[in-house]
């Protein structure tokens, strides 16, 4: 085989996997880099930087950020993390590596289909990319692409034009690749399972891909019709979204009766289910890892299991609760809120049974358990502030502060990317046949922990004291001034955070040649994936320490124990 | 290892529904923005129908017709009559894409454009996403008929002509509903 075949153009379901992966970590950097550059522009307004006048010469002249450029970074920043990190790496990077190894199955159902969903995803990020680069710049309007001021063009500010366009298309690009990524993960877990592998018997890791592919299957298919409606309102001339009367920069348009809240309706039909597409698949990697590092069954699969199947139903009935403040009826607020509230119950279960797992066991603290400890921690302290959000009374007041930046970013953020860093603590062995470094990796965890809730707990308190999100510039502001401090906190909080997040990159390639040689089951699991050419499957897959059995663990492709 | 072919079979139906269970998704977007954008708006204007819409409806029905005579035919092992039936449901599908073509025309000339009304931009949208699906298809029945040509099809061998007709009739299907949506909603 050509290295072409094998490496890029490859329908090999573990070479996909890596691609997604280097994929996502690459976008993680760039996201990264945008969030820092926007916390140093929001602590240090004034300051004049070469280097954003010789990246952005037309929206930082004289060194000096516009707030247009703050808006554009934004926007790319919440696009690139949200699509191309949160949604690539956990999903189709781990699910496309391990469905396959986990259910006993020689690749993907549908390979070819698997390499062109990559490949569109691929063609997605490039396309969005290339916004920064065209007249005008990235886009303005935020992860959400609101319109009126997403649909109406470049009379709306610079990075509105062509701009914003690509942002369309990349985000419908994008939606083909995951459907078809879907597919692929639903057929293969239902069809190509090796004998013995009920469904019962499957990992909870299998189950949360299977949930979030479902999930992506129904959601992706809706956010494509908001996506083609405002491309034809920016380009066809068609009024879906734009009401009449719209005066922008002194121009009337000559559109009319178009509903924008029509698309916020698509858009969070979409956009509720996705963030569980984003949690999801950590759910199922953090119970295995916290089962296998407690030497101990999970508490309570068949629970887990349904509870992420409510979560995912739940998921798309709630959809509303981002629209509280747009003018939505207040008795469906109210249906809403009570819906929204409900999923408190499954995310409950998932929680209590994490702790009963690891409840008296014999913990194992390597780096990968932390990880999964941290993400419990950070579900925990993100979903409780969901509960004050969720009641209309109180998001009237919180909509559109930093109390909600606070929320999601701790929930879905962070959360997300602690699932995927116990992941890759976790399975790095299984790749490349060594351990990553465990010295580097408590740095960079305990520095990553205390340094994300050093960043996203204080801006609860700038939530709380009125502080707006998507402003470019809060100096301007009386009742903003007493908050500066706080700013500067979380400021060089997160240039800390990010700076080690670099230690784990070195960490991730040099371990590949230099790393310490792990076994075939270095952490005497009993996964499928960590079998030799497994046949047949007697067992269910968490059998820790099971009375009367000579060793600790029994792996699923074992007869006798 | 490969699959044994029973289980491809019912992959490729599982894929199929998967498949399905998306496009259906898409056209109750789809539905649902046309129902939110009409209620209460105050501009929304009827799309003149034009007649030769039930025609086309027609030709998709034939089409279908012929696509299941042909399935039939393959699982009795008869390929010539599968071969000529198959091609003519697949010269049906391009005749309903051409004369879907004509329909836009026709409603071109009639005044009604993409930036006229939001009604008329509704319908081109609903019918070309429709006929992009039906293209692909029609593409996927031309492979199989040259596939058919070099006898790689038989009685054992009819997973790919299954999925594509129940794809076909699945069409069909939508199709009517679009013409029901439309005319209820729109005309
Ligand atoms: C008990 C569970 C949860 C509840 C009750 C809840 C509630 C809410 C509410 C009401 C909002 C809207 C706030 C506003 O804009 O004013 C919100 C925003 C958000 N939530 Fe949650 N949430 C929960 C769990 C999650 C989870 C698990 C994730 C991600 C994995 C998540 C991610 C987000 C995101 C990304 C936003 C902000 C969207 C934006 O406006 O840009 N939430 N949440
Ligand atoms: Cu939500």
């Amino acid at each position: 085989m050509s290295f072409l075949r094998r490496y890029v153009f490859s329908t090999d379901h573990k070479v996909i996997g890596i691609q997604y992966y280097l994929l996502a970590l690459f976008a993680v950097f760039v996201g990264i880099a945008f969030s820092v550059i926007m916390r140093f522009h929001l602590s240090y307004p004034e300051a004049k930087v070469r280097l954003f006048e010789w990246l952005w010469p037309a929206t930082a002249s004289g060194g000096v950020m516009t707030p247009e450029l703050y808006l554009s970074l934004m926007t790319m920043h919440g696009t690139i993390m949200v699509f191309f990190v949160l949604t690539t790496a956990p999903q189709s990077g781990f699910g496309n590596y391990f469905i396959p190894l986990q259910i006993g199955a020689e690749d993907m159902a549908f390979p070819v289909l698997n390499m062109l969903s990559f490949w569109t995803t691929l063609v997605a990020f490039l396309v969005l990319c290339a916004a920064f680069f065209v007249e005008g710049g990235a886009p303005l309007s935020g992860w959400t692409a609101y319109p009126p001021l997403s649909a109406v063009g470049s009379i709306a500010g610079p990075g509105q034009g062509l701009g914003q366009t690509l942002w369309v298309v990349s985000i419908a690009l994008f939606c083909a690749g995951s459907l078809m990524g879907a597919i692929n993960f639903i057929t293969t877990i239902l069809d190509l399972r090796v004998a013995g592998m009920s469904l019962m018997r499957m990992p909870l890791t299998v189950w949360s891909w299977f949930v979030a592919a479902l999930i992506s299957l129904f959601a992706f298919a809706v956010l494509i019709v908001g996506g083609v409606l405002l491309l034809l309102d920016r380009e066809a001339g068609t009024s879906f979204f734009l009401p009449a009367g719209l005066l922008i920069n002194d121009r009337l348009l000559p559109n009319d009766g178009g509903s924008p809240l029509l698309f916020q309706h698509l858009f969070w039909f979409f956009g509720h289910p996705e963030v569980y597409i984003v949690i999801v698949p950590g759910m199922g990697v953090v119970s295995t890892v916290l089962s296998v590092f407690s030497r101990k069954p999970v508490f309570g699969y068949k629970a887990m299991v349904i509870a992420m199947f409510s979560i995912g139903l739940l998921g798309f009935i709630v959809w509303g609760h981002h629209m509280f403040s747009s003018g939505l009826n207040p008795y469906s607020a109210i249906a809403f809120s009570v819906l929204t509230l409900a999923i408190g119950t499954p995310s409950a279960i998932k929680t209590f049974n994490w702790i009963a797992t690891i409840w008296g066991g014999q913990l194992r603290l390597n780096v990968a358990m932390l990880w999964a400890l941290g993400f419990v921690s950070l579900f925990v302290s993100g979903g409780i502030t969901g509960l004050y959000l969720g009641q209309p009374a109180l998001d009237s007041y919180f909509h559109d502060t930093y109390f909600v930046v606070g929320h999601f970013h701790l929930i879905m953020g962070v959360a997300a990317i602690f699932a995927i860093f116990a992941a890759t603590y976790y399975w790095y062995p299984k790749v490349t046949g060594r351990y990553l470094s465990e010295t580097i990796g408590r740095i960079h965890f305990y520095v990553t922990f205390l340094g994300v809730y050093g960043i996203f707990i204080p801006m609860h308190y700038a939530g709380l004291a009125g502080n707006p999100r998507r402003y470019a510039d809060f100096a301007q502001y009386d009742f903003l001034k007493d908050l500066t401090v706080l700013h500067k906190f979380i400021t060089h909080t997160a240039f800390t955070t990010a700076a080690v997040q670099l230690l784990f990159l070195f960490s991730l390639f040099w371990c590949v040649r230099r790393g310490r040689l792990a076994g075939e089951n270095p952490w005497q699991a009993t996964t499928l994936e960590w079998a030799h050419h497994p046949a047949a499957v007697h067992r269910g897959p968490y059998e820790y320490s099971v009375p009367g059995s000579r060793k600790d663990f029994v792996m699923q492709n074992e007869t006798a124990s | 290892m490969q699959p044994a072919s029973g289980v491809k079979r019912r992959a490729s139906y599982t894929g199929l529904y998967a498949f399905l269970a998306s496009v259906i998704m898409f056209f109750a977007g789809f539905s649902s923005a046309l129902v939110v954008r009409r209620a209460g708006a105050k501009d929304w204007k009827p799309v003149p129908m034009p007649d030769l819409i039930w025609m086309n409806t027609a030709v998709l029905a034939a089409s279908s017709v012929m696509a299941e005579k042909a399935r039939r035919d393959l699982r009795k092992g008869d390929r010539t009559r599968f071969n000529a039936a198959w091609a003519l449901a697949t010269l049906l599908g391009c005749l309903f894409l051409y004369l879907q073509v004509q329909l836009w025309y026709r409603l071109r000339d009639a005044g009604v454009y993409m930036e006229s009304n939001v009604s008329g931009a509704f319908f081109y949208l609903g019918t070309i996403a429709h006929a992009i699906h039906l293209a692909g298809g029609a593409a996927a029945m031309m492979y199989l008929s040259y596939r058919a040509v070099r006898l790689e099809l038989g009685p054992g061998r009819r997973t790919g002509v299954d999925v594509a007709t129940f794809y076909w009739h699945f069409l069909g299907v939508l199709w009517v509903y679009l013409v029901g949506l439309f005319w209820f909603l729109a005309a």
